[in-house]
């Protein structure tokens, strides 16, 4: 078998334990964490009865234990269970946030980072000189405000000025792919200005380490442009760092964007999964951090194996 | 016209202003009573606030909603379910905004004479959005899923005085422990919707007698109704042809959402941006003085706190103006140490304000004879909003009389669970009742299980059983003033400050009324308004 192959094979096994790992620490996480789903759903209207009633109706009564090992073994044969506060299939309701979390994700994602490369080339072109300064510092602003911030000041000039996108980010299948991205659109400027700086500052820094090296220069001096020199002999050497980091972003995008969610009430994942761990819904929590373990293990792997490929040194092992 | 009078009328056609404090305005502008009412009726006409319009969307935007609500009224305890229930299912009486009875699926009430035994008539011919009609067998289950051995609900705490029940014609009976005045006003609570065959098939489906079906429930995110054809009472409610409700949690949102025409009404405007959000052009802000009160709550059980010296001490070092002004920045009236104010039926007027009084506060202290060991207040800010700076004005002021008050922050995470009825000084808040029995009741009786100040006293419960049955109104208003001045002087909490409902409306939006009830009209905007340019 190809080495690749194996290596892949491992990384796979080694994720899946891992999960394993970290729905016992959720589960424990949740367990310590004061008060239960009962006393969280009545809150000032808990009586002694209707708390005992609820629990029971729950089945909180049962020791831990059991029920961790019970959610594992529905979990194992495809069933997520439902949600205790509402009964609803958590399967279902997931299913829709997790469908909106990927789609304002995948979008903020296809103008971020193609734009923070773009610009990470134009820096190092430019290196020192006014264009590289302005989008450094660019950058460095956007990523230095808080998040719901900009999301307030484009919300005023964008939406309540000029009338342009609604501040209101409520998407549902009903909905044309037009009509969703005009929701999403200020949501997207957020986020690509958000984690424009990270990828950018990283393309940059990768490229200009490149092309301190002794072929860049004979490139140099066999009189090809600058621009075809980045994008020919310097960006394949520097892919590895620049993926790297590209992954770190995206795994953000859809694992960490919940304060954007709640500014713009978007219906997403982080939104629901707050939701349950204020109401100490365990089966809930369970599922959705299961889903954002397996975003950034997944995406870490991509990023390891595209390392790897474009490493000619570790594509080919002795 | 002139400006100042149009922009007056234009209040009291939305409800702002009484007819009469409009003709004493305009009487102060030079015009006589019969020209300022005659004024009053053109300008309702011409507005259209006054003029109920059918057909439109009718869209609001919430806060108090998470993607865990569900449509059982059992288990309703905030605002974005508590508005879904109210645009599918009604109760069997409400309380109107004047404070008065309302008949919604009892027609008439009748007591017997010692207000022991309570006849509900029931309407006949009501459907419910199922088809079947309404009987009083639904509502005897209702109010059974509510309160049996099995209950899981909310309003449980609220059924426990009720020995009996049971269908008699077209009577719902209710039989009591022991006799109450206020029963009806008890039963108009907003867990008690009445669903077919009680709810106790599938408590969660929504099915009821309101104005309208749910179309799309999708918790945390946003709730959608269409009308319904066959509604009892389509001459009083249900305007709009359909209803939107978008949950927006955060403050900056909802008024972002309010001010660029994406719905006609928002909850909770935060008092600090009330004044600016104003201001915009196309909406108002509209707040409604309610019974809601914050509070600072002490286990008088508990030491240091079982020592009234100190509890007065803390009583007079409180700012409650300086509160009111800067935590609510106007938009409450200040509080004197007992759970009841003006909005109360019964209240009376007489009992004298306590002042802000350094130098009583320092004499009380000193009386108490603590030993100056730090006192412990536990506060987080989902307290109450602006729990956390009042807090800190309480320390500042509490300082100055040589009180030595320590402020420790709890996250809200957990806070009712954790802190709240368990630690002994913390802050919390009470939204208010609709009778004075039924505030006492709930949490200052011996025996109440929301008691969170530990206030047990034979006499106090004495006095409160009295006023239950008692009938002379009277007599009545005596007794709960008696009750009112023992828990200002000796009772557990520090009231400083009631709070307004203060919600946002747009200029297109027709019907709004003040209720002192609850927030949002007592939650029921989405089916009493109308669009305007529906």
């Amino acid at each position: 078998m190809h080495p690749i192959f194996k290596l892949i094979a491992q990384r796979v096994a080694l994720g899946i334990m891992l999960l394993f790992a970290a729905s016992v620490l959720i589960f424990g996480g949740t367990m310590m964490l004061p008060g239960d789903v009962a006393q969280q759903i009545l809150g000032q209207s808990a009586t002694p009865e209707n708390l005992a009633n609820l629990r029971e109706s729950m089945g909180l009564n049962d020791p831990p234990v059991a029920r961790y090992f019970q959610w594992l073994g529905g979990f194992l044969q495809g069933d997520l269970g439902t949600a205790l506060t509402n009964g609803r299939d958590i399967a279902e309701s997931l299913g829709s946030r997790l469908g909106n979390t990927l789609f304002l994700a995948f979008w903020a994602a296809v103008i971020s980072v193609p734009l923070a490369i773009f610009l990470g080339l134009l820096a190092v072109r430019y290196k020192d000189r006014w264009p590289d300064k302005l989008i450094s510092a660019v950058t460095l602003t956007t990523i230095s405000i808080p998040e719901f911030m900009i999301g307030y000041v484009l919300i005023y000039w964008i939406s309540i000025k000029a009338g342009w996108f609604s501040s209101v980010a409520i998407i549902n299948d009903s909905m044309s792919l037009g009509a969703k991205l005009n929701a999403i659109a200020i949501p997207v400027m957020v986020l690509t200005l958000v984690v424009l700086a990270h990828m950018m500052r990283m393309t940059r820094a990768a490229i200009l380490n490149v092309m301190q090296s002794a072929y860049i220069e004979t490139a140099e001096l066999k009189g090809m442009g600058m621009l075809k020199i980045i994008a020919k002999h310097a960006f394949p050497n520097a892919i590895a760092p620049i993926v790297n980091v590209v992954m770190l972003n995206l795994a953000y995008l859809v694992v960490g964007v919940v304060v954007v969610e709640v500014v713009f009430a978007y219906p997403g994942m982080g939104q629901y999964l707050v939701d349950h761990v204020a109401k100490r819904d365990v089966p809930v929590v369970q599922a959705c951090g299961l889903i954002f373990a397996a975003v950034y293990i997944g995406l870490n792997l991509i990023a390891d194996i595209v390392a790897i490929l474009a490493n000619p040194r570790l594509r080919h092992p002795k | 016209m002139n400006d100042e009078l149009k922009h007056l009328s234009g209040k009291v056609a939305k409800g702002l202003m009484t007819r009469r404090e409009f003709v004493g305005r305009a009487a102060a502008l030079g015009v006589t009573a019969a020209v300022a009412h005659s004024m009053l009726s053109s300008s309702a006409a011409a507005d259209g606030h006054a003029t109920p319009k059918r057909g439109g969307m009718l869209k609001i935007g919430s806060s108090g909603g998470e993607s865990t609500n569900t449509q059982d009224p059992a288990l309703t305890a905030s605002e974005v379910p508590l508005n879904n229930l109210r645009c599918w299912g009604e109760t069997l009486v409400e309380v109107s905004p004047t404070g008065e009875i309302e008949y919604r699926m009892a027609e008439s009430v009748e007591a017997s004479a010692d207000a022991q035994t309570w006849a509900f008539k029931i309407r006949k011919g009501i459907p419910f959005s199922n088809g079947k009609d309404m009987t009083p067998e639904d509502v005897l289950m209702t109010m059974q899923r509510h309160s049996n051995e099995d209950s899981q609900s909310g309003a449980l705490g609220i059924m426990k005085g009720i020995a009996n029940m049971k269908v008699d014609g077209d009577n719902f009976i209710v039989e009591l422990d022991t006799p109450n005045a206020d029963l009806p006003f008890l039963l108009g609570d907003y867990h008690l919707m009445i669903q077919p065959n009680g709810g106790m098939d599938d408590p969660a489906a929504g099915i009821g007698t309101g104005p309208y079906t749910i179309e799309i429930d999708e918790p945390g995110v946003r709730h959608a109704f269409k009308r319904r054809d066959d509604y009892w009472d389509s001459e009083n409610r249900g305007w709009a042809d359909e209803v939107e409700q978008l949950v927006l949690n955060d403050a900056t949102a909802r008024t972002a959402a309010l001010q660029s025409g994406q719905v006609h009404a928002i909850n909770r405007v935060d008092p600090k941006v009330a004044a600016l959000l104003d201001r915009a052009p196309n909406l108002s802000v509209q707040s409604a003085s309610g019974r809601g009160h914050y509070v600072f709550i002490m286990h008088i059980d508990t030491a240091p706190f079982d020592n009234n010296e100190l509890r007065l001490a803390l009583k007079y070092a409180i700012n409650r103006q300086e509160m009111v002004d800067k935590i609510l920045r106007g938009y409450g009236s200040i509080g004197n140490d007992m759970p009841i104010n003006a909005s109360y039926p019964l209240f009376d007027d007489t009992i004298p304000q306590r002042e802000f009084d350094i130098a009583k506060a320092a004499e009380h202290y000193k009386k108490s004879g603590h030993d100056g060991s730090p006192i412990i207040l536990r506060v987080a800010d989902g307290a109450f909003p602006g729990a956390v700076d009042a807090a800190a004005l309480f320390q500042q002021s509490a300082q100055a009389a040589g009180i030595p008050l320590e402020i420790k922050r709890e996250p809200n995470d957990g806070y009712w669970s954790e802190v709240w009825n368990v630690q002994p000084f913390c802050a919390s808040y009470w939204g208010g009742r609709p009778v004075q029995d039924q505030m006492y009741s709930t949490v200052y009786l011996s025996t109440a299980d929301w008691n969170d100040t530990r206030w047990k006293r034979p006499d106090f419960d004495n006095m409160l059983n009295a006023a239950k049955s008692e009938l002379d109104s009277a007599k009545r208003k005596e007794i709960y003033s008696q009750m009112g001045r023992m828990l200002r002087d000796e009772g557990g909490l520090i009231l400083p400050m009631f709070n307004d409902f203060v919600s946002g409306v747009a200029n297109n939006l027709g019907g709004w009324i003040t209720d002192p009830n609850g927030g949002m009209m007592n939650n029921k905007a989405a089916i009493k308004c109308w669009v305007m340019d529906a």
